[in-house]
């Protein structure tokens, strides 16, 4: 089956230079780029998660001041959200995968794909640069007035890098969205497509619809920061509670357009791996468009005790919970593919088990956050915050984790260690129970966000927390191990290790720069795994 | 209670066991769906596992109608939860029953200043009645801020330049935590204070001390008031007036140079006029409430009532957010007792 010929050329033995890597106008070069890239700063913003984790291993934090904790916490924020979280999928696997997946050469637009890459760059330089030069302490939802007029650290820096960084994924979406509309194979349909596909579709239209939002919203923070406009300070006419609206309807659809992705790994998973097509196709094709479509007309639930109209959160409340039903078909779907499949339990899908149900939980205690009453109580506490780190850790990264090592033989032609990737699995699936599990518990009984010191009695708590932080960071490590030396001393990959379909198996492990050496023409739905008669 | 290892916070207002109520609920509600998914998924990878005679999966046939069912189900109980929070989350929001308290509140980074009915003040303490409705008017000095009683199961946003308000009942005496839940800046997790719920006869003791625990003297140290006007309002609150120190405050800003009594030849009257609709200068009509008034005095030249110029200089930064609250608080006790 191994299409390794000794001395075939592939997409990264084409050519040595560093020029050749960093002039590339090829997708998948430019997706290892992103990957090498956002690792650096998933670290990063781990390490500084992992220091005010021990900070808070004691209600008095012993370990840093309070100036110190409040810009390691929003360095957290802001590097995770913007230059690990949002890129992620999109920028590393959709790059990778989309023109593979439905036949085609490369994304419509290979130079702007490279343009995309350097202003993450930049926009990441810039906020390295604040960091390193002191950081800065808004939280990474920069509330006025407070980061307009009142914080002294590098918000306007911030800003400058965050409204940067912000148009390499406009540009990704809009190469993506034409892409998949131009440039499918013969025969591949609109309802033939994989749903990582779909998703990557509907993931595309909120970058492109809701990032301009955010970026007119940071300019006009940092001309009243920098110029003393006067559009958010309410001593100047201006109205604070304005920009948490205009923040929320890009970071809301944000928090999709980390979610959508994954959810689209996981489609390809779970059939992948159960060797069966999905169960509901059309249902999760249009589920993942319902709610890329909702989550822009849902902000308003962020803001329900910010003063805005009770009645307007009534209504902000009553569609929340409509997002409930594509993100429930989902679910059921996902677990009613493994039904009368053929599993088997390989790392890829102890990822997606995992992501199951860490996405439940973090769906079902989102429906406490968009219930009115509760969320009164439990806005702005611990509860939240782990809310959103079951969607956007235990969804977002365990889907790239799982996709990761699910495509990482095509993108790299290796085989990893499979034992130390179940092991790494496992730790990352109960370290994250371990470090956010306790948080519910210590949310509900009020312990507010952002918090240095808090009341000794919610200290068992923040202890279970920091301990299992230090598992979830062994299960981070580790895979940096395994994969890289799978590099070097890693059996080589077949075309198609997993026995999968979709059209990124038939090409080698790694695949030749131009994806495909004979044209493609698509005959079968995806996932058209072999299946046999129940019987009687 | 306070300082106690627990999994669920004191219930201490007339609220707090309704917010319980739901959310045991939806905790019922998620563990449910939980077990089911979970051991779905686990009874599907050990009987289905790949194996020896089940290499290939088996064909199943997709019930459309099973779709929808499933779509149907999240989506009624979603709406029975909404219907739920939603019922709830107004009551917060109406007006508060007959014999409402009302407590102002100030914050600032990073104390809470409060103002009984009585003007006695207090920092970061908050001495409440047991079994009284008590309403929150709040603003903020600098930046946002958030009002959060745990125990209560109350939590308001606090704005700069805008009041914003909550009520709660407490319904058991104890010493409960005080949150600010809105970051803040540096000591954000400093801002916090304790809520003493006493009994009626307890809290009007404390009230006739003089001297707040912990805290402050009564009138001896008055938060930024000036020495001069301190004395003033010292004298006219022993008078025993209602909203006799908002009447010290107009005389010592020199308000009455035109605001006279009885006569709107130079600058509308003041007496008389809460609750009221004025018409302003562009033709549109206002009602004279809390934030009006408060507008007027500190940004005087925004909303001029129809028939006046805009003479009348801000108060920006002259009088302080309790000099302002006394001047409404007179403004109020002029005009009978609409609220």
């Amino acid at each position: 089956m191994s299409s390794a010929v000794a001395k075939e050329k592939n997409y990264l033995n084409a050519s040595h230079t560093v020029k050749s890597w960093l002039l590339t106008v090829d997708h998948k070069r430019i997706a290892i780029l992103y990957l090498i890239s956002i690792s650096f700063f998933f670290f990063l913003g781990g390490l500084a998660a992992f220091i005010f984790r021990l900070d808070l291993m004691t209600p008095q934090g012993d370990l840093l001041q309070s100036d110190t904790y409040n810009r390691l916490f929003t360095m957290h924020g802001v590097v995770m959200v913007f230059l690990f979280l949002v890129p992620s999928i999109p920028a590393t696997l959709g790059n990778f995968l989309v023109p593979i997946m439905i036949g085609a050469r490369d994304l419509a637009f290979p130079k702007i794909n490279l343009m995309s890459w350097y202003l993450y760059m930049i926009g990441g330089a810039f906020i390295l640069f604040a960091i390193v030069d002191g950081g800065v302490d808004t939280g990474w939802t920069f509330y006025t007035p407070y980061s307009t007029a009142f914080a002294k650290t590098h918000v306007a820096l911030t800003l400058v890098g965050i409204f940067i960084a912000g148009f390499s994924s406009i540009f990704t979406g809009f190469n993506f969205i034409v892409t998949i509309h131009k440039m499918r194979a013969p025969g591949l349909t609109w309802f033939r497509l994989p749903l990582f596909i779909w998703a990557q579709y509907a993931t595309s239209l909120i970058m492109v619809l809701a990032t301009p939002v955010l970026a007119v919203t940071l300019f006009l923070a940092a001309l009243e920061r920098l110029f003393g406009f006067g559009i958010f300070d309410a001593a100047k006419g201006g109205d604070p509670v304005l920009f948490q609206h205009l923040f929320w309807f890009y970071s809301h659809p944000a928090v999709y357009i980390m979610i959508l992705p994954s959810m689209g790994v996981i489609a390809e998973l779970v059939t992948a791996f159960s060797r069966k097509r999905m169960f509901g196709y059309r249902f999760v094709a249009f589920s993942s468009i319902a709610i890329a479509v909702l989550g822009f007309l849902v902000w308003g639930h962020h803001m329900f005790v910010s003063s805005q109209s009770p009645y307007l959160g009534v209504v902000f409340s009553l569609i929340s919970f409509l997002v409930a039903v594509p993100s429930a078909i989902k679910t059921f779907n996902y677990t009613a593919t493994m039904y009368k499949g053929s599993i088997s339990l390989e790392s890829p899908m102890l990822y997606t088990i995992g992501f199951i149900g860490l996405f439940l939980i973090g769906g079902l205690t989102g429906i406490f956050l968009s219930t009115l009453a509760t969320d009164v109580h439990l806005h702005d506490t611990y509860f939240v915050v782990a809310h959103f780190h079951y969607i956007m850790v235990g969804g977002a990264l365990m889907g790239y984790l799982g996709g990761l090592h699910f495509w990482w033989p095509k993108m790299t032609g290796r085989m990893y260690n499979e034992f130390l990737a179940k092991i790494s699995a496992v730790l990352v699936f109960c370290g994250f129970n371990f470090t956010f599990f306790p948080q519910f518990i210590v949310g509900y009984l009020g312990n507010p966000r952002r918090y240095h010191f808090y009341p000794p009695e919610f200290q068992i708590y923040h202890v279970m927390s920091t301990v299992g932080s230090t598992i979830l960071g062994i299960g981070y490590v580790l895979p940096v191990f395994y994969l890289l030396y799978s590099l070097v001393k890693g059996e080589k990959a077949s075309a198609n290790p997993w026995g999968a379909k979709g059209l990124e198996w038939q090409v080698p492990s790694p695949p030749p720069t131009e994806n495909f050496t004979s044209p493609v023409v698509v005959t079968e739905n995806a996932y058209a795994y072999p299946v046999r008669e129940q019987k009687a | 209670m306070y300082g106690k290892f627990s999994l669920f916070p004191e219930q201490a207002s007339r609220l707090a066991p309704h917010i319980d109520m739901l959310y045991f609920a939806l905790v019922a509600i998620s563990l449910f769906f939980v077990v089911v998914i979970c051991s779905l998924i686990v009874i599907f990878a050990i009987k289905y596992r790949r194996r020896e005679g089940n290499e290939i999966a088996q064909d199943v046939h997709e019930h459309h109608l099973m779709e929808v069912g499933w779509s149907l189900i999240p989506l009624v109980i979603g709406l029975v939860l909404f219907a739920w929070g939603a019922k709830l989350f107004l009551g917060i929001y109406e007006p508060p029953p007959g014999g409402t308290m009302e407590i102002f509140a100030v914050g600032k980074q990073w104390m809470w200043k409060f103002q009984h009915p009585d003007g006695r003040r207090e920092i970061n303490d908050l001495h409440l009645p047991v079994g009284r409705p008590i309403k929150m008017t709040m603003i903020s000095q600098d930046v946002l801020h958030s009002f959060y009683i745990p125990a209560f199961r109350i939590k308001q946003d606090v704005l700069p330049m805008r009041y914003s308000s909550t009520w709660f009942e407490p319904t058991k005496p104890g010493v409960y935590h005080l949150f600010c839940a809105e970051y803040c800046g540096t000591e954000h997790s400093r801002m916090v204070g304790r809520v003493f719920v006493m009994e009626q006869a307890d809290y009007e003791a404390w009230l006739a001390s003089p001297i707040i625990e912990g805290g402050a003297p009564r009138e001896a140290a008055p938060m930024n008031a000036r020495a001069g006007e301190a004395a003033a309002v010292a004298a006219a609150v022993n008078a025993g007036e209602p909203g006799a120190k908002g009447k010290a405050v107009l005389e010592s800003q020199g308000c009455r140079a035109c605001h006279q009594v009885g006569n709107p030849a130079l600058a509308p009257q003041l007496e008389g006029i809460y609750g009221t609709q004025v018409e302003l200068a562009d033709g549109s009509k206002v009602k004279v409430d809390d934030d009006y008034i408060r507008q007027s005095i500190l940004l005087s030249t925004v909303k001029v009532v129809k028939g006046y110029q805009p003479v009348m200089p801000p108060y920006q930064g002259v009088v302080n957010e309790e000099e302002v609250r006394h001047v409404i608080e007179y403004i109020k006790s002029t005009s009978g007792s609409k609220k």
